[in-house]
């Protein structure tokens, strides 16, 4: 990433993270309403 | 009143909405995960290298669709809201319900990437100017709207109080768009516009349209799959 990775990754990286986090929240909560 | 009309007004009972809600959430989830494929793809290994800005631009096929995606959700989250505060129609409330966090999980990323952007092209990570502070302001608009409607037990008047705050909030998504042609900010005009052809190389922009494309399936899979869950919750 020409010396720009930590910049570039840290952007894919946390919103990868973040979006993963956000379906297993609403997956479990899909569970515990037994949707 | 045609046979169409009856179809949508079936649509507005929860229960009719909640098995067309789980097939629409199915079939977005599996467009979102063969057009983020595709735009990470053509993002990272086939657009080239940008001339100024070399490698770190990437971030472009991130920071613009989640930043067109907060401002796209907060309208459409507004217009359930006031849908469901003038007709009182339940699923509209549950609607913006499901959206708001979704929302907020967009604008934070639109925030931290271009965050992440700002510092290597700017020198900073943050600026006080009309975008970044615009963009700051409909993330506080979303958490308001969601701790309006944890704070008051009375499910209506939650609905009520919520949906007021949400279309009032509205005013700042122009002001968001046109803050760049408004004042003078540090950052750049719009990407892309309706009145002009893209200024970037073809693959940049096909990368950018793709993620944007994944990242709106995205959202209307979870909003689905959220508000199912409502349906389910509400007494």
């Amino acid at each position: 990433m020409g010396g720009y990775g930590g910049y570039v990754w840290g952007g894919y990286g946390v919103t990868f993270a973040l979006l993963a986090i956000e379906v297993f929240l609403l997956s479990k909560r899909k569970r515990e309403t037994k949707t | 009143m045609t046979a169409q009309s009856i179809r949508w007004f079936w649509y507005a009972s929860p229960q009719a909405f909640f098995p067309l809600a789980g097939r629409i959430a199915r079939i977005c989830a599996v467009l979102a995960g063969i057009f983020a494929l595709a735009g990470l793809y053509v993002g990272l290994f086939v657009a080239p290298t940008d001339a100024q800005q070399g490698e770190v631009y990437r971030i472009i096929f991130i920071h613009v669709p989640a930043a067109w995606m907060s401002m796209f959700i907060y309208v459409v989250m507004a217009f359930w809201s006031a849908v469901g505060f003038a007709m009182q129609t339940r699923l509209s409330a549950m609607m913006a319900r499901a959206l708001a966090p979704t929302g907020a999980l967009f604008t934070f990323i639109a925030l931290w990437t271009g965050s992440l952007w700002g510092k290597p092209t700017w020198g900073t990570w943050w600026v006080w100017d009309a975008r970044l502070t615009s963009e700051l302001i409909l993330l506080f608009l979303y958490f308001g709207f969601m701790a309006l409607q944890a704070a008051i037990d009375d499910r209506r008047r939650a609905d009520r109080a919520g949906a007021l705050l949400a279309i009032v909030g509205v005013v700042n998504i122009p002001i968001i768009y046109f803050s760049v042609q408004w004042w003078n900010t540090l950052h750049q005009g719009a990407s892309v516009s309706l009145s002009r052809a893209p200024s970037m190389a073809a693959t940049m922009f096909t990368g950018m349209i793709l993620m944007a494309l994944a990242f709106w399936m995205y959202s209307i899979a979870v909003a689905m799959v959220r508000v199912r869950c409502e349906i389910v919750e509400t007494p």
